[in-house]
């Protein structure tokens, strides 16, 4: 069973079978079936995978012979996290539209861009990677333009635009690596070992860079990502932040990282300071925001700031911190956007003014928003904690200001998180309000959720043995 | 030859169809005529090619390989027709066998040996399309269109007699293989023969439709009927950057410091011009106009970095370009013939109404605005690559960003087709008209063409050698 290709498969074709389904109800549970499937194919994949640095399951084929194109998939400690995260949240998310009527295309877009997701994380050949990379644009756009409210049109083809304005200009450095070497290959292994001159890795460097930092968002290259956030329907805003903007991460790991380390050298204090205005900025923003939706959404910012700021601190506690955190930030945003919809089906409103006092109504979910907002927030014995304290260590070891600032989102977190808790849990109650706690499928996507972020939280090591032995490889390949 | 001579025959046996009142046999003689001259194509294919009539015609693979994608599509074209012409007017025979006679002028010049020859092409190829632009009689703008093209390409015809005459003159030779010889055993060469190659260039420029000689396209493409702007903007573009590659990679190699920065100047301006101006369209046809434009830049890459990856990218580009021009055209017919406009607005809750003809369109969209997994993706990155071999990086970057200013129009009529609910007159039809089962063989072909080469694109970089 370790054919690491069915993995790409079972997603390409349950979209290719849920296109054809009309009917609501058969459509939901066969996308969850689909999705237990694909998560349930990859815990062989688990448990044979030896946490050494080497690059497991491999698979490649000749994909363009006459261009020297593979077509090349495996697996190692770092993409292994992002895997199983991404297999992991889908059957949540589809769950989490149980109450949705949606139709069969609605899971067929859902499941191929998870086979693109899946692309991105598994490819080692830069064609591989780019064909991932678009795959999962499309069905994103489309889920998030059909499906989403507000000015759905304009501000998803901002959204498409400006992604696609982005992966453009990694298409132009790809080709150019390309035509560099001997032979023309798109290989990792080939691109990693072309040791460039140092000017030319510094525009390699922004080439890329803007890529995944439009797509992650660092600051400044963020203004698309609360508009398309707060206004895409709560399945297209958890695909978004728990899955898509860790491609842009694991992009800065996998490629940017190992290709241009003269750029990143060069650079770092900029992306640095980039990474740290965008935490306090977005936190600010956060505090001031009405719309919860829209109040997660920028606290999103700050987080992958934090992750961004780890990943280029360029230090193995960084790197470890970004992998771990990216997933803990995959299953605290997926929940608390559940939470965020399941408030406003329940009370027609997402606006913390309007909220408040559900507490006493809802105590199955007040408990349950409690611990995922404890682990966004990094309390100690919850996911968030280990991910932060190891971020901060690596920025500390960058410079000792840099985490000075930066160690201000745990602050700044705190705050806005838990005046989100207030206003919308406790406070006098809104009798106006007929609500019914959760039940169902909502309990079982938010207990899953809180199981892994506190079983994370005591346990941070299943991630992060996963993942030792490739960054410490990762970090001992880049050559000067 | 074979084909060629199929082709000859293949016209007047339609005219004689139609003298005979014979209007539904053809369509059927039309397309296994296709199919005959295809044969003969696909059978040379191994043969060695040497130059034929004393040095008029070569078959080579290039000639074959784009003249078997130029009977494809035509072929394509024929079968959308079946109902399209009777509409339009009574003399349907005179339309199959004029696009007949213009596919034949095009594989002359995909096989052009000779200046003569080049120049005979042309003209087949020209003078058959002057009077299907202008065929619906009674229509103001289809007339306007043809008296455009007509001046135009006459026009543009005298520039490419003056420059052959140039290089003639300064050569004393019609023929490309002596040309060739003698820019690279003339000690120096005459400046009659720069001036030659300059106005040459003007010429084809123009035939190509590139910025700053494009200013008939968008006109004659919106007054044309639809399926005659198909049939240009595929079969006879793509005709027309063979006959120009030929003559620059084959003659004119040597002399790339002279012309490159010519051409790269006109590439530049074109990308702009094209992609600036399809952004402010509000209709479709003109849009499908301008981006043609545009792409015909991207086309001129393979011109400008001469080597032996450009033939390949610009088959692979052209293929998928006239793959994709193929579905918008048909869809554009399909929903004119309902709306009876070709404004984006036409298209709105498309995606309703015929979902299949709105995903086959999509399709076609991402593959012109070179999204991964589609044909489209492939060709750019085979240009981009062409491109980066012998040129700098702030050209690529120019055109990645006017790559980006291209999705916004393709989206638009994906934005119209899925996001946006039909007003007004159309707002009670929940159903369209069905399309005819014609149209959904030749969009379906298309469509899964297109993804097919889009994932597995060796089925064509095979013909060319690994």
């Amino acid at each position: 069973m370790n054919n690491l290709f069915i993995l790409l498969l079972v997603p390409i074709v349950s979209a290719i079978v849920l296109c054809f389904v009309k009917n609501a109800g058969i459509a939901k549970w066969l996308a969850l079936a689909a999705s237990l499937l694909e998560i349930g194919l990859s815990v062989p994949f688990l448990c044979a995978f030896t946490p050494d640095a080497s690059v497991q399951f491999e698979q490649g084929w000749t994909w363009i012979a006459s261009l020297g194109i593979q077509f090349h998939i495996g697996i190692d400690g770092i993409s292994l996290p992002l895997v199983l995260l991404t297999n992991g949240l889908v059957p949540l998310i589809v769950l989490s539209s149980f109450g949705k009527s949606y139709k069969g295309n609605f899971f067929a877009l859902v499941s191929f861009m998870q086979a693109g997701l899946l692309l991105v994380f598994m490819a080692l050949d830069g064609f591989t990677f780019y064909v991932g990379w678009e795959a999962a644009l499309i069905p994103i756009y489309f889920i998030c333009a059909l499906w989403g409210g507000g000015d759905r049109i304009r501000i998803n083809l901002k959204f498409f635009i400006y992604t696609f304005f982005g992966s453009l200009l990694m298409l132009v450095a790809l080709v150019f690596l390309y035509n560099q070497g001997d032979t023309r290959s798109l290989e990792w292994d080939t691109l990693v070992a072309l040791q460039l001159p140092e000017s030319t890795q510094r525009w390699i460097f922004w080439a890329f860079f803007l890529a995944f930092a439009i797509k992650i968002p660092i600051f400044p290259f963020h203004t698309w990502q609360p508009d398309t956030y707060t206004h895409a329907p709560a399945a297209g805003t958890m695909l978004l932040a728990g899955i898509m903007l860790k491609m842009g991460v694991y992009g800065l790991i996998r490629w940017l990282l190992p290709i241009a380390p003269f750029g990143v050298l060069a650079y770092s204090n900029v992306i640095m300071v980039l990474c740290v205005i965008g935490i306090v900025y977005a936190s600010v923003i956060a505090f001031k925001q009405q719309d919860a939706k829209r109040l997660v959404a920028y606290s999103s910012i700050a987080h992958v700031g934090l992750i961004s700021a780890g990943v280029i601190s360029w230090h193995e506690e960084g790197l470890q911190g970004a992998i771990i955190q990216m997933v803990n930030h995959g299953l605290s945003v997926v929940g608390l956007f559940f939470i965020i919809d399941i408030l406003q089906e329940r009370t027609g409103s997402r606006n913390l003014s309007d909220l408040g006092g559900l507490a006493h109504r809802m105590p199955r979910l007040a408990a349950m928003f409690l611990i995922i907002l404890m682990g966004a927030v990094g309390l100690p014995l919850t996911n968030g904690f280990i991910g932060e304290f190891l971020l901060l260590k690596g920025l500390f070891d960058y410079n000792l200001w840099y985490a000075a600032v930066g160690g201000l989102t745990l602050i700044l977190g705190a705050v806005y998180m838990l005046r989100f808790y207030q206003k919308a849990m406790l406070g006098p109650s809104q009798e106006r309000y007929i609500v019914a706690d959760i039940r169902g499928h909502e309990v079982a996507v938010l207990a899953v959720i809180v199981f892994f972020t506190l079983f994370l939280g005591v346990w941070p090591m299943a991630v992060l043995h996963l993942s030792e032995a490739s960054v410490t490889n990762l970090l001992n390949q880049i050559k000067f | 030859m074979g084909a060629i001579i199929t082709l000859c025959i293949l016209g007047i046996l339609l005219l004689y169809l139609g003298l005979f009142k014979m209007n539904k046999a053809l369509l059927p003689v039309a397309l296994v005529g296709l199919l005959v001259a295809l044969g003969f194509t696909l059978s040379a294919w191994n043969t060695d090619a040497a130059p034929l009539y004393n040095g008029m015609v070569v078959f080579d693979r290039y000639a074959l390989s784009f003249s078997a994608l130029c009977i494809v599509v035509t072929a394509l074209i024929l079968l959308l027709s079946k109902e399209y012409f009777r509409n339009i007017s009574e003399h349907i025979a005179e339309y199959y066998c004029l696009i007949i006679f213009s596919l034949t002028g095009a594989l002359l010049v995909n096989a052009y040996h000779n200046f003569a020859m080049l120049f005979v092409g042309i003209e087949i190829m020209s003078v058959a399309l002057y009077i299907l632009v202008g065929i619906r009689k009674s229509d103001f703008a289809s007339n306007e269109a043809a008296l455009k093209y007509f001046l135009m390409g006459a026009f543009s015809t005298g520039f490419l007699l003056f420059g052959i005459t140039l290089m003639y003159g300064a050569s004393g030779t019609f023929d490309l293989g002596a040309l060739r010889n003698y820019v690279t055993s003339a000690e120096t060469v005459s400046p009659l023969f720069y001036g030659g190659v300059l106005l040459m260039l003007c010429g084809l420029c123009f035939k190509v439709g590139v910025a700053p000689f494009h200013f008939w396209t968008p006109d004659v493409y919106d007054g044309a009927p639809i399926l005659i702007t198909s049939f240009m903007s595929t079969v006879v573009k793509i005709a027309s950057f063979v006959g120009f590659l030929r003559l620059f990679s084959t003659a004119l190699v040597p002399l790339d410091a002279f012309w490159t920065p010519v051409l790269l100047t006109i590439v530049i301006i074109t990308l702009f011009v094209g992609n600036a101006s399809a952004l402010l369209q509000s209709s479709f046809k003109r849009m499908m106009a301008y981006s043609s434009i545009s792409h015909a830049g991207y086309m001129l890459f393979a011109i400008v970095v001469i080597g032996e990856n450009s033939v390949p990218s610009i088959f692979v580009y052209a293929t998928a370009y006239a793959l994709a021009s193929v579905i918008a055209f048909a869809a554009l017919i399909l929903v004119k013939r309902m709306s009876g406009s070709d404004q984006f607005e036409s298209f709105n809750g498309l995606a309703k109404r015929a979902p299949w003809l709105a995903f086959a369109l999509t399709i076609a969209m991402l593959s012109l605005a070179g999204i991964p997994l589609t044909a489209g993706f492939i060709g750019k990155f085979m240009m981009f690559n062409n491109v980066m071999g012998s040129y700098n990086v702030t050209l690529l970057v120019l055109a990645a960003i006017n790559a980006a200013v291209a999705v916004y129009y393709y989206l638009h009529v994906v934005v119209c087709m899925y996001f946006k609910n039909a007003e007004g007159a159309h707002a009670g039809h929940t159903t369209m008209m069905p399309a005819p089962i014609n149209y959904k063989v030749v969009l379906g072909v298309a469509a899964v063409l297109t993804i097919v080469l889009g994932v597995y694109p060796d089925l064509l970089l095979v013909l060319f050698g690994g």
